[in-house]
C-alpha cells in the first residue's frame, strides 16, 4: 500500500497527457523567450541611459585624478572604445553582458559582474525569507479570518493591511530599531555578522539568523497585508463552495476541511501575487538594506549611486530586472503544476 | 416587441412618485455611510489646508537655525523640537507637506494619464496595438521600480519635477491593466455598438462613451496611487535622492538618518505625518470603492 501522498502524485500525473506536458514545455519555452526580450530591452534602455548620461569615463577618471588634459581625455575615450559608432558600442555592450561581463567599476577598480555577485547571497536571504515569513503569516491570518468574518482576527486582518500599506518601509524598519534594538535591546541594529567576534559553523549561522529577525520583519510587513486580504477572500470563497459544503457533510473535522481540502484552491491567487510583487519586493529590499546595513546590493547600488559609478547602478538594474524575470517565470510554471484546470489556457496571462 | 413595452410604461407610472437619485447623489450617500472613510477624507482635508495655509501662519524658516541640535519636543517653544542642525522641526514638517502633496498628486497625474491611454488605446483597438502595449506594460513590471527611479533621479538631478516624473514613470501599469479590463468588458455592450452604428469616431467613442463608464475603478486605483507616489518620494528622499532646496517629510527623515539611535523623534514625527496621510488616502480609496460598486457592498 502506497502512501498517502504517493496515491495523491499518482492520481495528480494521471491527470496529465503527454500532450499536456508538451504544451506545458512549449509554454515555459515561449515565456521564457519573451523573457529574454524583455531583458534585451532592459539592455537596450541601460545603453540609452549610459549615453544620456552627463558625464563617461573619462570625466570620472578626470575627476579622479583632478583634472586631466584634453589629449589624454581622448586617449581613454579612445581606449574604451567611446569614439567608436554608437551602434558598434551598443554591439559590444551586448556581446559582454553576454559573456557575463557587466562592465568595470572605477570606483570599487573590481568588475561589476564579481561586485554584484558577491552581494547576491545576502539580498537573495533577505528577500526569500521575507516572502517566506509574510506568505505563512498571510494564509494563517487570512484562514483564521475568513473562518469568522466578523471576528477580531477579521478586524485584525483588515486594520493590518491599513497599516501595513501606509507606513513607509523604512520608518517601519527604524521603528523597530528604536523599539527592539535600542529601548529593548534583544536584536542587533543592523549589518549580517557581528563581526567583533569570529564564528564558525553553527554558531555563525545562528548569528545571521539573529541578524535576519529585524529586517525580515521589516520587509514582510508591506507584503503581509496584502497576502492576508488575499487569502482571506479566496479562502470565504472557497469555504461556501460546493465540495467544501460535501467534506464537511462526510463528517470530516474541521482541521480537515480547512487545511487538506479548502486551503489548497484557496492558496492559487497568493501563489499568482507572489510572483507578480517581486519587483516591489527588490525595491522594499533596498530600502530595508540601506535601514539595517544589510550588506545586499541594494547596500551596493545606494553606494554605487552616490559615487556616481553609472557601469555598477546599470548592472544592479539589469541583474534585478533577471531576477524578476526568473521569479516570474518560475511562479507562472509553479501556477500552471498546481492548477491544473490552466494546464492548456494562456487566459491567467496580464 | 411594442405590446411588450406598453405595460412596463404603464408601471413605471404608477412608481414616478420613487424619486430616482443623481448617480452622484448616490455615490456620496454611500459614501457617507462609510466612517472610517468620512474620517480619513476630514483627516486628508486637515492636512491639505495645513500644508497649503500653515507656512502662512507658522512663519519659522524650516532652513533656518533656531536652537541647539536635537532639543527634545517641547523645550523652548518648539512644539515638536529641533533636528541635527537645530531646525524647527515642526516648522519642516508644516513646509514640508507641500513639497510632499506636490509629488504625490503629479506623479500620480502622470501614472494616471500613460495607464489610462496604454489601456484605452489597448482595450479598445485589440490587434497589434494591444499586443505592443501590453509587452510595453510588462516591460515596466519587471523593471524594480525604486532602483530605475534612483538611476534616473542620480542620473538627471534630483529637481521636484525630476523626481515626480521618476515616480509616475514606473507607477502606471496597474491603471492600465484595469483600464484594459474595463474597455474589454465596456467595449462589447448594447450603448457602445449602438454608438457605434450610430457612426461615432473611434476618439468620441473611447473618451466620451466608454471611458466614462469604465472609471470607477480607475479613480479608486488613482487615489490609491496618491498615496503610493508619497511613500515612493520618502522612499527616495531616505535615500539621500532628494532636492536639497525644498523640504519634504521624506527629507527630514533622509537628514536626520544617522541619528535615530539617539534622537529618535526626528524620525518618529516625519513618519507619522506619512502615515497618516497614506492612510487617510487609502481609507478614502477604500470608500469610494465601496461608494462605487454598490453590488460590492452586499456581499
Amino acid at each position: 500500500m502506497p502512501a498517502a501522498w504517493q496515491q495523491a502524485f499518482l492520481l495528480y500525473v494521471q491527470y496529465f497527457t503527454v500532450k499536456d506536458v508538451m504544451q506545458f514545455l512549449l509554454i515555459t519555452l515561449k515565456r521564457a523567450g519573451f523573457g529574454l526580450v524583455l531583458l534585451i530591452a532592459v539592455l537596450v534602455l541601460n545603453f540609452v541611459l549610459m549615453h544620456l548620461a552627463p558625464g563617461d569615463v573619462a570625466d570620472t577618471i578626470a575627476q579622479d585624478a583632478g583634472g586631466l588634459d584634453a589629449e589624454v581625455m581622448a586617449q581613454i575615450r579612445k581606449d574604451y572604445g567611446l569614439d567608436l559608432p554608437l551602434w558598434h558600442q551598443m554591439m559590444k555592450y551586448f556581446s559582454g553582458v553576454a559573456r557575463l561581463d557587466l562592465g568595470y567599476s572605477f570606483y570599487y577598480n573590481q568588475p561589476v559582474t564579481t561586485l554584484i555577485l558577491e552581494k547576491v547571497p545576502a539580498t537573495l536571504l533577505l528577500v526569500i525569507s521575507a516572502q517566506i515569513v509574510s506568505i505563512f503569516l498571510g494564509v494563517m491570518f487570512g484562514v483564521i479570518a475568513a473562518r469568522k468574518p466578523n471576528g477580531i482576527t477579521s478586524h485584525f486582518v483588515t486594520m493590518l493591511s491599513l497599516v501595513g500599506y501606509a507606513a513607509p518601509v523604512f520608518w517601519t524598519g527604524i521603528m523597530l530599531i528604536i523599539l527592539f534594538a535600542s529601548i529593548v535591546p534583544i536584536f542587533p541594529i543592523g549589518n549580517m555578522v557581528d563581526v567583533s567576534i569570529e564564528r564558525e559553523g553553527f554558531a555563525y549561522i545562528m548569528d545571521v539568523l539573529h541578524h535576519l529577525v529585524l529586517p525580515t520583519i521589516a520587509l514582510s510587513s508591506i507584503f503581509l497585508a496584502l497576502y492576508s486580504r488575499l487569502a482571506r477572500a479566496s479562502m470565504m470563497d472557497v469555504l461556501g463552495s460546493d465540495y467544501v459544503r460535501t467534506a464537511q457533510a462526510k463528517g470530516l473535522s474541521e482541521f480537515q476541511v480547512v487545511f487538506k481540502h479548502a486551503l489548497r484552491n484557496a492558496l492559487l491567487p497568493v501563489v499568482t501575487t507572489a510572483g507578480l510583487v517581486f519587483s516591489g519586493i527588490v525595491s522594499g529590499a533596498v530600502l530595508v538594506e540601506s535601514v539595517f546595513s544589510w550588506p545586499g546590493l541594494g547596500t551596493l547600488a545606494i553606494q554605487a549611486i552616490i559615487a556616481r559609478d553609472t557601469p555598477t547602478i546599470l548592472g544592479i538594474l539589469f541583474f534585478s530586472s533577471l531576477v524578476v524575470v526568473a521569479a516570474n517565470l518560475v511562479t507562472d510554471m509553479v501556477y500552471r503544476i498546481i492548477d491544473p484546470r490552466i494546464k492548456t489556457s494562456e487566459g491567467s496571462q496580464v | 416587441m411594442i405590446e411588450d413595452a406598453q405595460p412596463q410604461r404603464s408601471l413605471r407610472r404608477e412608481n414616478a412618485t420613487v424619486q430616482v437619485e443623481h448617480p452622484l447623489v448616490e455615490t456620496a450617500r454611500m459614501f457617507a455611510t462609510n466612517y472610517a472613510a468620512v474620517a480619513g477624507l476630514a483627516t486628508l482635508f486637515v492636512i491639505i489646508v495645513v500644508s497649503l495655509a500653515g507656512p502662512l501662519f507658522y512663519q519659522t524658516d524650516p532652513f533656518e537655525m533656531v536652537w541647539a541640535p536635537f532639543s527634545p519636543p517641547g523645550v523652548k517653544g518648539f512644539l515638536l523640537g529641533t533636528d541635527y542642525l537645530g531646525r524647527d522641526l515642526l516648522a519642516q514638517i508644516i513646509h514640508g507637506g507641500r513639497a510632499t502633496l506636490a509629488v504625490g498628486c503629479s506623479a500620480a497625474l502622470l501614472s494616471a494619464v500613460i495607464g489610462i491611454t496604454f489601456g484605452a488605446l489597448s482595450g479598445f483597438y485589440r490587434g497589434w496595438v494591444e499586443e505592443v502595449l501590453m509587452r510595453i506594460t510588462e516591460f515596466f513590471q519587471v523593471l524594480p521600480t525604486l532602483l530605475f527611479s534612483m538611476v534616473l533621479v542620480a542620473l538627471f538631478g534630483a529637481s521636484l519635477p525630476m523626481i515626480a516624473f521618476a515616480i509616475g514613470i514606473v507607477s502606471w501599469t496597474a491603471v492600465a491593466r484595469i483600464t484594459r479590463a474595463e474597455f474589454l468588458k465596456i467595449r462589447e455592450l448594447e450603448y457602445v455598438i449602438a454608438s457605434r452604428s450610430s457612426g461615432a469616431k473611434n476618439f468620441n467613442l473611447i473618451f466620451r462613451v466608454i471611458l466614462p463608464n469604465a472609471l470607477p475603478p480607475i479613480i479608486v486605483q488613482a487615489a490609491l496611487l496618491v498615496g503610493f507616489a508619497i511613500l515612493f518620494e520618502a522612499g527616495l528622499s531616505f535615500l539621500g535622492l532628494s532636492d536639497p532646496n525644498v523640504m519634504s517629510w521624506g527629507a527630514i527623515m533622509g537628514n536626520n538618518r544617522p541619528y535615530i539611535l539617539m534622537h529618535g523623534f526626528t524620525i518618529v514625527y516625519p513618519g507619522l505625518a506619512i502615515f497618516i496621510t497614506v492612510l487617510s488616502i487609502s481609507l478614502i480609496g477604500d470608500g469610494l470603492n465601496d461608494a462605487l460598486n454598490p453590488k460590492l457592498r452586499k456581499r
